[in-house]
């Protein structure tokens, strides 16, 4: 593979309501930004992709509504309709068929709609929508499914929690930071069993930006580069009941391939930090263990352990993850932005000591149907 | 930000997209359908390469990449291999919370089948026996289910 290098990162502060500000508001804000950081003018950049998706915005095609906002006027702009690790993997392939730089931008304004609704519809309507399950039902039945399989208790689940809330507290850009106790998560409101409240991510507005380029304009740029070592999705079954819902197959596969890529043979050793999608508290421990760090069972030991924490042998959300912040599509590209924040040594005070290689992954669909994982380090 | 934006009230534009749709269930899906309606009975379908039963049943296996003509019944009981039990409530659930929704394993299938379970909620436990409710007014769709009921804490009486 050609080397290609993330060299511009830019994210809004996650919030509840941005009321000030239209979604292309945003995709400028952010779009700027990431230039900025990358020392770029936009005639340097000579494609475009957009992450939306037309039922949030409430708008078909919804891509070509920030095409002005993002930069696309007279460029080669495309949209990824999914989570923004998958509209980053889109960027770097566009870079290393010949792009020189792409941006890559995504928004979210959870505040606009109904989250329920919205989601309801990404199921089979002749099957499964009139049931009336959506995103958090779904991810309830695969959180049942996953403590029956190995015993673990809702407690494993809430110490996820109390650690990405306060992680959350070292994050400018967190929606909700927070110093709770597993006994807050234990009482909080029973939203669908064994999910609690305080297991679930906020609803969330917000935008986040990347600028993926090839060597020439890497070397160029006004940071260091972080180069992309390794990166690969995988997908599984539609209908829930065809899954192991217990069982990452989808994120096994894709992380083994990046692993691959990036020449990593033990993936606990040779990583430094990870940031996982995590809109759901069981959701870090299973997604550890389809990414190889632990034995399948193991994940919800990990905390306890001290291997997860901010000072333990692989931090994970160091951010706060989405459990603080979960704007929807770009709470992927943020994962990627945290592990390159990392790798350049800029994260502040959620910073982990010595990071030279970063993991980041995102996913698309109900229970992650679909995985992204992606490895970035220091080295080129 | 210029000083005058922090004095801008900020305004909403309130609007709904209604569009109807009429999604052609395929012949597949039809008969499964008409099967609860006219029979109710479940019905599945077998992949003639790996054997799996699927239902609702699918007119190709997507692993074996082939297609499917093998029609099989399965049973209207099977067992609980998850479950949630919901709290709140929105505009598209057909049932009033709390209730629960349940993979379940229909006996003779080989994929969770999702549904509903409206009662016992606090006996519901992962493994137990349910057995499927019909409506009496049965249209064509998955609800002509009603839900699943408990059936194994009458067996232990």
């Amino acid at each position: 593979m050609n080397k290609a290098a993330i060299i511009g990162v830019a994210q809004t502060k996650y919030e509840r309501r941005k009321k000030d500000q239209i979604f292309a508001d945003m995709v400028f804000d952010v779009t700027r930004a990431a230039l900025d950081d990358a020392g770029l003018v936009l005639d340097d950049i000579d494609s475009v992709v957009t992450v939306s998706n037309d039922f949030f915005d409430g708008r078909t095609i919804s891509g070509m509504s920030v095409g002005d906002a993002s930069g696309g006027q007279d460029k080669n702009i495309s949209t990824v309709s999914g989570d923004g690790t998958f509209g980053a993997f889109y960027g770097l392939m566009r870079v290393l068929s010949g792009y020189q730089a792409t941006i890559v931008v995504a928004h979210y304004k959870g505040s606009e709609s109904d989250v329920k609704i919205t989601t309801n519809g990404m199921f089979d309507p002749i099957f499964h929508r009139l049931l009336g399950i959506e995103m958090i039902s779904a991810a309830a039945l695969q959180a049942n499914a996953y403590m029956n399989r190995y015993g673990i208790g809702e407690e494993a689940f809430a110490e996820v929690s109390v650690k990405n809330h306060g992680n959350a507290q070292n994050n400018p850009f967190a929606q909700l930071p927070m110093k709770i106790t597993v006994k807050d998560v234990m009482k909080s409101r029973k939203i669908a069993e064994p999910l609690k409240l305080l297991d679930c991510s906020p609803i969330s507005d917000g935008a986040a930006a990347i600028v993926i380029a090839d060597e020439k304009i890497a070397a160029r740029g006004k940071k260091k580069p972080v180069w992309i070592k390794g990166v690969a999705h995988c997908c599984e079954d539609y209908f829930l009941g065809d899954r192991d819902l217990a069982s990452p197959v989808a994120l096994r596969e894709a992380a083994m391939k990046a692993y691959a890529m990036a020449g990593i043979k033990t993936p606990l050793k040779e990583i430094d930090v990870a940031e996982v999608l995590e809109p759901y508290s069981y959701m870090e421990p299973l997604w550890l263990e389809g990414l190889g760090f632990c034995e399948p069972g193991e994940g919800g030991t990990l905390i306890g352990k001290g291997i997860t924490t901010m000072d333990g042998k692989l931090p994970v959300n160091a951010s706060g993850g989405a459990l603080s912040s979960n704007p929807i599509l770009v709470a992927g590209l943020a994962r990627l932005i945290e592990a390159v924040l990392q790798v350049r040594g800029e994260a502040g005070a959620r910073q982990v000591k010595k990071v030279n290689t970063a993991l980041a992954h995102g996913f698309n669909g109900a229970c992650g149907q679909s995985h992204c994982v992606w490895i970035v380090g220091g080295n080129k | 930000m210029t000083e005058w934006l922090k004095e801008v009230e900020p305004l909403t534009l309130k609007g709904q997209i209604a569009v109807p749709y009429a999604w052609w269930v395929g012949d597949v899906g039809s008969r499964f359908l008409v099967a609860l309606r006219d029979e109710q009975k479940i019905l599945g379908s077998k992949c003639g390469k790996c054997g799996k039963v699927y239902v609702p049943p699918r007119k190709n296996c997507g692993r074996c990449f082939v297609d499917i003509d093998e029609w099989v019944e399965v049973a209207s009981e099977g067992t609980i291999e998850a479950y949630t039990i919901v709290h709140y409530s929105y505009a598209v659930q057909p049932v009033k919370p709390p209730f629960a929704y349940a993979l379940i394993r229909l006996d003779g299938a080989d994929v969770g089948f999702l549904h509903l379970i409206k009662k016992d909620l606090g006996k519901i436990r992962n493994g137990l026996r349910v057995k499927a409710v019909f409506r009496k007014k049965r249209v064509g769709q998955i609800l002509d289910i009603d839900s699943f009921e408990l059936i194994e804490p009458l067996r232990r009486t």
